[in-house]
């Protein structure tokens, strides 16, 4: 090893000690745990790979990740849409009080998901909530938000709002930085505002929207707060396998299924590597 | 981070000037389309503010997007800095603890591992990547219970450090600190301070910080965002309320109106979440310039 | 930090021997014989007046003034009483705790519906070993027989839930409803109000395992039969069917208020007369009090409503006894604790603080039944209570994984009251769900 490679080590060291810690051994915990079996009666056994016929074969999980999966191909594109929509007004210099803007959009992403949650539980409350006030000043009968056909879109609503801001930053912050000479170029072949968008900005964005769609790939997989919050509300819409996040939670703390829990852990964790896999091959196809 | 990334070359360039930028008419159809956003993003805060004014009472007769009768907003920030023997207090007190240890040590590691990455050719240097991609992959709650049971056999379960080491970990800031120190640190001038026999560390701390400060900005406010917001790992790890962040303990809060025999204060859990997000809103709103170009330079050479 | 954190370090270690050298006698729960009394009184006096310290892990409020007053009367003993959130979160927390196998507290609070499942387990430990056996007509009858697992005890009880009609005096006036003495009393009583005032319900339910439970108790059912490790359960059965017709009844009609139970709209829809009543457990004042300050003086009890004029059944809903871990270092002492806090001083103390008693001395005094409750509209709410207390049908058991099951309950039973099928198909779902889950946790199930 040369002195060269032994100082990069040196640097990076300390991150992969506390990443060995915090993520390393429990996901290799969870790895050992997949393979036994502990009941109430009978204590634990070694069960192989029985574990992961199981969750291939289980309703449960795989509604679940149906679910996350309509979440993330309905939710994502219009989230990141309209993250960049603003980020193109924003960038355009044609938006009046545009900083405010800028700043404005993006404070709910300093909002804790606890708190949003909350917040918009209160408001969808059809009983007592905003939904109500609606229904009575406009005499309509609105659907209620929280009934188990729109609980889905309800959280939806809730990680756009918390994240649409933040993914327009990152989208922002990267227009940002395109040569300004491009523009003059493009304002000399009298290219129109959307064609500098097709032909500029749009390229220039390419990497930081797979980034963002990355991120937003494993958010989703991985929804987890927002359901749990909004269960003491709606406790028939939101199943206790709602998402695979939430089955894994409930499986253990629920049924102490500790085993069968590190099992569904495993699996969700390598299907959402096999989805970004997918979506950064094509992406980075489609570029080439 | 997920991407193999297509590094261009590294052509610094500084964000253009905002004079250059403006040009072309304004249009307020362009800005009256955005309005609506804005007031979509800001109807659940200002709904929280003026929630934060009404009493528990109040809190459900009346209008959600208006004031009610009398403005309790002083004497429910009263009660929440009281309430409990004033445990309020000590739970921002702990989460601002967590936060400086945790999210200032998640970006000092990241920024140490980000340059390490970023200008060291070594071997293994792929495998850190592709495992690291890897494991953030698996959803941390679904960890939850194995951490538990680790951190217990090492017995820091119910201490400071069953929350303080997993929020030393944050993933975005070492993809954030690793771009960064790609694009905002040159070659030559580490070549150069080599050449005059600086030692490796020390050019870190004394060339490459300065450099790295926005984008150590950046992350860090990123960073405290992510170690704020953290629940679920205390919920499991501590049992001392004495110790417990602020989210978990207005969770619990809130929680306790589910508690038989417990209080019920939807308003206190109101006015807490405000006075709870202030501070961050606060600091993103005054370190807005550094942030914003730390991200500037750290998202775009992808 | 550094010495804690090695005695941390070493108390994990030995717990964990501990753990280890237990497994071995411990697997199978179907050992049925008590355990001999091995400590006398005199020892658990002993072993106040020695001292140590206690963790005790219980939500409810108040114990608070119960260790003060204990931590007095025996000054060597500290007691470390840890609120760990309520019901679920405290058990998720106690069961991981033993599973790692440290920072198990020395006492627990444990709801009589849980308790079974710790005891199966063996996280809890048999009460016959001090002689709890000589408590026998200290507690009243229902809780009494709630900490029982054959001859075996795991708890004390600490309170309990006879169920009983708390209704809003005002609206049931306003719209002239008489109090519901029998059930079809009280189907027509919610038809009756919601026709009147289409905003307001004669109750709320949105599926609570806890209520249904407790609704076909009383009804006659008995879906679960327990027998060590074999279990049956059966919710086809002519009592679960009672209650089923009723109030499929009431879901049909849309009788019921759709607001989950403790939650800011349920709050307050008990306070704006939303909710007319509320068929609960008779720990419910305290609670009114807090949660529904608007309401105060217009809301009373009266005896639950029954399947046939005349009867006088009523079920358990709720309660909670307190139990000694497996873990623990110092049980003796841990009993002497918990025979303070639910037998001596502290049931007349807790009483006092307005929770409802389990033990028959408290829930006899004079002045416990003539105590006015001005929230109440100064009504002697406990000779109602104390009577439903005397009354709770016998023979109801739980399930030893009803945690589990009661945590799935809505994912079934929910969909019946989103249009999606049945209370009994939603029950049959349920029934389903728990035989599967008990055959996978090695049960048998018949």
């Amino acid at each position: 090893m040369t002195r060269r490679s032994w100082i990069g080590w040196q640097f990076v060291a300390p991150f992969l000690a506390v990443f060995a810690l915090v993520f390393l051994a429990p996901i290799a915990y969870s790895a050992y745990l997949s393979l036994y079996r502990t009941k109430l009666i009978g204590g634990t056994s070694f069960v192989g790979a029985q574990n992961y016929t199981k969750a291939l074969h289980d309703p449960q999980f795989w509604s679940a990740v149906g679910r996350v999966s309509l979440f993330l191909i309905v939710q994502v594109p219009i989230m990141l849409l309209l993250a960049l929509l603003i980020a193109l007004a924003i960038d355009s210099g044609r938006l009046y009080g545009a900083a405010f803007f800028r700043i404005s959009i993006f404070l709910p992403y300093a909002v804790p998901a606890v708190v949003a949650t909350l917040m918009w539980g209160f408001m969808y409350g059809s009983q007592f909530g905003l939904i109500r006030n609606l229904n009575e000043w406009f005499g309509v009968t609105l659907p209620d938000p929280l009934a188990p056909n729109l609980v889905l879109a309800a959280i939806g609503n809730i990680t756009t709002w918390e994240f649409v801001g933040y993914n327009m930053i990152i989208l922002y912050a990267a227009l940002r930085v395109v040569d300004p000479s491009l523009y003059e170029a493009a304002a000399i072949d009298g290219a129109g505002q959307f064609r500098i968008i097709r032909a500029i900005k749009l390229p220039a964005l390419r990497g930081p929207l797979l980034i963002t769609t990355m991120f937003s790939i494993i958010g989703s997989f991985q929804l987890f707060t927002e359901p749990v919050v909004l269960r003491t509300i709606a406790p028939n819409a939101i199943l206790t396998y709602f998402t695979p996040n939430y089955y894994a939670w409930q499986l253990s703390v629920g049924g102490q299924q500790f085993n069968y829990s590190a099992t569904v852990a495993v699996v969700m964790g390598l299907l959402t590597m096999l989805v970004a896999y997918l979506v950064q091959a094509r992406a980075v196809r489609k570029a080439v | 981070m997920v991407a193999a990334p297509t590094i261009r070359p590294a052509a610094r360039r500084r964000p253009r000037p905002a004079a250059v930028r403006i040009r072309g008419r304004k249009s307020w159809t362009l800005t009256v389309l955005t309005t609506v956003m804005l007031i979509y993003t800001m109807l659940p805060l200002a709904w929280l503010v003026i929630s934060a004014t009404k009493t528990q009472d109040g809190l459900l007769s009346s209008f959600g997007l208006w004031f009610d009768g009398d403005f309790a907003l002083l004497d429910n920030i009263g009660r929440v800095f009281t309430y409990q023997d004033g445990i309020y207090l000590r739970w921002l007190g702990n989460t601002v603890f967590y936060v400086v240890i945790g999210a200032g040590g998640a970006t000092l590691l990241s920024a140490l591992a980000g340059y390490g990455l970023a200008k060291f050719e070594f071997r293994g240097r792929r495998a850190v990547f592709a495992v690291i991609l890897g494991a953030v992959a698996v959803p941390p709650t679904a960890l939850a219970v194995p951490t538990f049971l680790l951190f217990a056999k090492a017995g820091i379960t119910d201490t400071v450090w069953a929350v303080i080491i997993p929020s030393l970990m944050i993933p975005f800031s070492l993809y954030l600190m690793w771009v960064f120190a790609r694009d905002a640190v040159p070659d030559e001038i580490l070549e150069s301070a080599r050449v005059d026999g600086a030692g490796e560390f020390r050019i870190f701390f004394n060339l490459a910080v300065p450099l790295l400060s926005p984008g150590l900005v950046t992350a860090l406010l990123f960073n405290i965002v992510v170690t704020w917001n953290n629940l679920f790992l205390p919920l499991i790890m501590l049992k001392d309320r004495q110790l417990y962040p602020i989210t978990l303990g207005i969770y619990t809060w809130n929680q306790q109106a589910q508690t038989v025999g417990g209080d019920v204060v939807f308003n206190l859990v109101i006015t807490g979440s405000l006075l709870a997000i202030v501070p961050l809103i606060a600091a993103f709103l005054l370190l807005q310039r550094y942030w914003q170009s730390g991200l500037a330079v750290g998202s775009v050479k992808q | 930090m550094r010495m804690t954190r090695r005695r941390a370090l070493l108390g994990a270690a030995m717990s964990l021997t501990l753990l280890a050298a237990g497994c071995g006698s411990s697997d199978d729960g179907t050992d049925s014989t008590p355990a001999k009394t091995t400590v006398s009184d005199a020892d658990v006096e002993a072993a106040l007046q020695a001292g140590g310290n206690l963790t005790v892990w219980a939500w409810e409020p108040t114990l608070t003034k119960v260790v003060a007053d204990f931590q007095i009367k025996y000054p060597k003993v500290k007691v470390n009483l840890i609120k760990n959130g309520s019901g679920n979160d405290q058990y998720t927390a106690l069961q991981n705790a033993i599973k790692a196998g440290t920072g198990v507290p020395d006492v627990a609070q444990i709801e009589y519906y849980a308790l079974s499942q710790f005891a199966l387990s063996k996280a809890v430990t048999d009460l016959n070993t001090f002689g709890a056996k000589s408590l026998d007509g200290t507690f009243t009858p229902g809780p009494w027989s709630s900490v029982h697992a054959g001859d075996k005890i795991y708890g004390l009880p600490m309170d309990s839930g006879p169920m009983a009609l708390f209704y809003n005096k005002e609206v049931f006036d306003k719209y002239g409803i008489a109090i519901p003495k029998t059930w079809e009393d009280y189907a027509a009583a919610a038809a009756k109000l919601h026709q009147a005032n289409p905003k307001a319900w004669i109750t709320s339910d949105s599926g609570d395992a806890g209520f249904t439970t407790s609704m076909i108790w009383q009804a006659g059912g008995r879906p679960y039969k327990v027998d060590g490790t074999t279990v049956s359960i059966n919710f086809a059965d002519p009592g679960t069917q009672k209650w089923t017709g009723l109030w499929q009844g009431l879901i049909d009609k849309k009788l019921l208020a759709p607001i989950p139970g403790w939650s800011d709209a349920w709050y307050k829809g008990l306070g704006d007369g939303t909710i007319a009543s509320l068929v609960i457990g008779a720990w419910m004042p305290p609670n009114l009090e807090s949660g529904v300050k608007a309401a105060s003086g217009k809301w009373r009890v009266a005896p639950m409503p029954q399947w046939a004029a005349g009867e006088k059944v009523t079920s358990e809903n709720g309660g909670s006894s307190l139990a000694v871990t497996e873990a623990s270092q110092n049980k003796t002492l841990a009993y002497g604790f918990m025979k303070y806090a639910t037998v001596a001083e502290g049931a007349q103390s807790r009483t006092d603080e307005g929770a409802f008693p389990a033990t028959t001395a408290q829930i006899n005094a004079d002045a416990f039944k003539n105590k006015e409750f001005p929230y109440l509209g100064g009504q002697k709410a406990n000779e109602v209570l104390a009577e439903a207390a005397a009354n709770v049908a016998p023979g109801w058991s739980y399930l030893p994984f009803q945690v589990f099951a009661n945590s799935v309950y809505n994912d079934s039973v929910g969909k019946a009251y989103t249009g999606g099928g049945t209370l009994q198909d939603g029950l049959k779902g349920w029934q389903d769900a728990s035989t599967k889950y008990g055959q996978e946790q090695g049960f048998t199930i018949q």
